[in-house]
């Protein structure tokens, strides 16, 4: 009989729901204030239709590129690697040799700066001169550094190496110098207090602690180089980059296709490897 | 374990493993100083000696910069600006699809479309932004379109990386509860997985804008539009103190973003 | 929606021969069957790895089950295809142990994520969901003690909050079933308690069955009128708590757990 009224009562239960509101607005996520929230959109939307009208596009050009553009798709799919082989692999060794050199120049470089860029374990006059270095190459692109060097040294694989470690210096030593700066207080203390010399200090007490991590920084940044030296040949600086840019410009798209193959593998290739010596190493 | 006639040494590795490492480090000095070999091969040492010289020339050709010419950067600048702004938009756009179709807890497929996108990935990841310009350029013609569709082109590798990685690390129990609801896959798409992502993906997004902005001030040395087309010219005609300032300009635009970048992500997470 | 009434009479979940093997070969389940009548609560207990788990992800299928049938009120679940499945899943309610909340969504829409199996996918897109559910999604709010934190992030809420949020979106789908996985096990004593109160409440306001999967002995025996006992992955125990003596208990729990178990009961 319990169960009868109950059922009954259900319905009616069911009817006082009208006393609760019927409608219901998520709150706004990230602007709360609505009137900013709405400017904000207007103010995007006239960006967008100005950014938009600017484009100027010559369509009869786009039109005739159609054409070019399903060339390009087709060498990509056929690719041509023989014709042109002689420049690619050329191309090729300077663009790995430039990588593995200047990786490991600017690694080594790289490991005094980002001490000295450590607050904890730098005197500040080095500090500031070590972060000044940072801050100035990691600021400047590698393309301009490039333009730069190229003038300065000449044409060719030795100014794309000094780009590279320039850049790997300001990339390496930043991580370095915020490892450092992470590590665990207390074993430097330990290692303070048995009144080690400051070269001690970071023989036992920093380089076991960032080694790890330095090694996977180093291979990351061996991935980053090469993908880089296939750019800096554009502006002189050697290696792969340059093949690239001729084929291009000769509308050569099946042996352009072929070099991005390769490219697009290496770094395949170099990340694959990567993974498997930072498991090795850890 | 030691007897007191034998010389205790402490070794924290064993002795193949210490050979090994040996033999490793060995193997790069190696391989580094055969890699310096060839590539220095055709350098023209005179040139390299002559450095400091040609430095010295350079920098006083550089400086002191021409500041009158910034009136003429304005408009390059704006479009620099667009460049890299509609091109993260565009890579934005095809990185969201490609995303879902490569994280293996969304993938319609594991066999046949996820290898798929994970090569579009790899593809945009593995071609620099001013590979892609220079294709561009030459099959679409120089404009900013190219240089829009070359940023679009390498960001969405970018993007959907590091998106379909936060994909892959939702939460699986809120996805069970919304599928327990009786939910339709585009509803536990909507309720159990975009709300989880998403404070991810704005911070991908506004990341990938602040390293575009870099990229696209230089995007014109192969006739993609923006403020590097004057810096190809001024440095075709030689004129130092007009690269200078555009340097300057380059670099307080990077600065600005940089920080506009670490607001906005800062404000989100 | 025919009425309660008519629906006590007849058997409404209908389990039998279920069986469930993983693909690492682990036998989670092994021939259960059991039956439920309207309105009843079930507290299904056991050691951890029992299979209780598995058992309550078998009925709304969020577990595969290898062999067996389930069917509620008379439809098998057991045997519908991904998309016939969308509308028995809004039938069945489930708790879960960790709330299970999406965090960063609101409260309300927490709630009002229970009508997913009924909504279109546009409505639920854009929030615009029908007056009556959202007045419902309110009642309900009201009813667990948390509608003033309706436009609250779920994970703003603390424990217990987010378990009545849970019971709220549960509720909102209309269940004729809810299925309960250890809805106390991230909760203190006191909370604990209250929860289950409610839920037990709730389920007899409303007429409502369910199956709550509850280490928890005590609790179990506290709550619920009927206990079905798994160990192994096979029912050993179908009764009221009246009938779970201690041998029972050891058979369930096994010697050496059921002493340990006994302390904590006299401590608690």
């Amino acid at each position: 009989m319990a169960e009868v009224n109950e059922g009954a009562a259900a319905p009616s239960a069911r009817s006082d729901y009208s006393r609760y509101p019927g409608t219901f607005k998520p709150p706004a996520i990230l602007i709360q204030r609505a009137w900013l929230r709405r400017t904000l959109w207007i103010a995007a939307l006239v960006w967008l239709v100005l950014a938009l009208s600017t484009i100027e596009v010559n369509w009869v050009r786009v039109a005739e590129g159609m054409e070019r553009g399903w060339r390009f798709i087709k060498g990509f799919l056929t690719p041509d690697f023989t014709s042109r082989w002689k420049d690619i692999s050329a191309g090729l060794v300077e663009s790995l040799t430039m990588t593995m050199t200047s990786t490991v120049a600017g690694v080594l470089l790289s490991v005094p700066i980002g001490i000295g860029a450590a607050r904890n374990v730098a005197p500040s006059v080095v500090y500031y001169l070590c972060r000044s270095i940072i801050a100035v190459s990691r600021s400047l692109q590698e393309i301009i550094i490039a333009i730069l060097f190229v003038t300065m040294f000449g044409f060719g694989p030795f100014a794309g190496f000094l780009t590279l470690t320039f850049a790997t210096i300001g990339f390496m030593a930043k991580l370095l110098a915020e490892d450092i700066e992470d590590i665990d207080e207390s074993q430097t203390e330990a290692v303070r207090a048995t009144g080690a010399s400051w070269l001690q200090l970071i023989n036992y007490a920093v380089q076991p602690q960032v080694m790890p991590r330095l090694i996977g920084l180093s291979l990351y940044r061996l991935d980053i180089n090469f993908r880089e030296s296939a750019v800096i040949g554009i502006v002189g600086a050697g290696g792969i980059g340059a093949t690239l840019n001729t084929a291009i410009d000769r509308y050569e798209f099946d042996s352009a296709g072929a070099i991005l193959l390769i490219i697009i593998f290496i770094v395949m290739l170099a990340e694959y490897s990567s993974g498997f010596v930072r498991k090795w190493v850890q | 374990m030691n007897t007191t006639d034998t010389v205790p040494v402490w070794q924290h590795r064993t002795t193949g493993k210490r050979l090994l490492i040996w033999f490793g480090w060995l193997l790069l000095v190696a391989l580094c100083v055969y890699s310096w070999q060839l590539m220095t091969r055709d350098t023209i040492w005179a040139f390299v000696a002559d450095a400091p010289r040609q430095a010295a020339d350079l920098g006083s050709r550089m400086f002191p910069p021409r500041w009158s010419y910034i009136e003429k950067l304005w408009m390059p600048l704006w479009d620099t600006l667009n460049i890299a702004t509609l091109g993260t938009l565009l890579g934005v756009v095809i990185a969201i699809p490609v995303a879902f179709l490569a994280a293996s807890n969304t993938t319609p497929s594991k066999v046949f479309v996820r290898p798929v996108a994970l090569f579009i990935i790899v593809a945009s990841r593995s071609i620099n932004s001013l590979i892609w310009a220079l294709l561009l350029v030459s099959i679409i013609g120089p404009g900013l379109l190219a240089g829009i569709v070359a940023i679009g082109l390498r960001s969405i590798g970018f993007v959907a990386k590091l998106l379909y990685e936060a994909i892959e690390e939702t939460d699986r129990l809120q996805i069970e509860a919304v599928t327990a609801t009786g939910a339709s896959g585009a509803q536990i798409l909507n309720y159990g997985i975009v709300p989880q992502v998403l404070p991810a993906f704005y911070g991908i997004s506004v990341f990938r804008w602040d390293i575009n902005i870099r990229e696209s001030t230089i995007l014109g040395l192969v006739g993609a539009g923006g403020i590097g087309v004057q810096l190809q010219a001024s440095l075709n005609t030689l004129a130092w103190p007009q690269v200078t300032m555009i340097f300057v300009v380059i670099l307080g635009t990077v600065v600005i973003s940089e920080w506009v970048s670490a607001r906005v992500r800062h404000a989100i997470i | 929606m025919s009425g309660p009434a008519f629906r006590s009479t007849h058997t409404l979940l209908e389990v039998s021969q279920l069986s469930k093997t993983y693909a690492a070969g682990d036998k989670a389940l092994d021939d259960v069957s059991f039956s439920i009548p309207a309105g009843q609560v079930v507290g299904l207990i056991g050691p951890s790895g029992a299979g209780k788990s598995t058992l309550i992800r078998c009925i709304n299928r969020l577990v595969e089950p290898t062999s067996g049938t389930i069917s509620l009120s008379g439809t098998n679940i057991t045997g519908m295809s991904t998309s016939e499945l969308r509308s028995v899943r809004r039938r069945i309610g489930m708790i879960f142990q960790e709330y299970a909340l999406v965090e960063r969504l609101s409260v309300m829409e927490n709630v009002l994520s229970g009508r997913l199996g009924y909504v279109s996918f546009w409505r639920s897109f854009t929030r615009h969901y029908p007056k009556a559910d959202v007045q419902k999604a309110f009642a309900l709010l009201d009813r667990v003690g948390l509608i003033d934190h309706a436009s609250k992030r779920a994970d703003a809420l603390s424990g217990g909050q987010r378990q009545r949020v849970g019971i709220a979106r549960a509720l909102e789908q209309d269940p004729e079933l809810l299925l309960i996985d250890e809805p106390t096990a991230s909760l203190d004593p006191k909370t604990s308690r209250q929860i289950m109160r409610l839920l037990l409440e709730i389920c007899n306001e409303q007429h409502l069955p369910a199956i709550i999967n509850i280490h928890d002995v005590v609790l179990a025996r506290q709550f619920t009128e009927r206990l079905i006992g798994l160990q192994a992955g096979r029912i050993v125990f179908d009764g009221s708590p009246a009938e779970l003596t201690e041998s029972v208990l050891t058979r369930i729990y096994g010697e050496e757990d059921w002493t340990t178990l006994d302390h904590e009961t006299e401590a608690a």
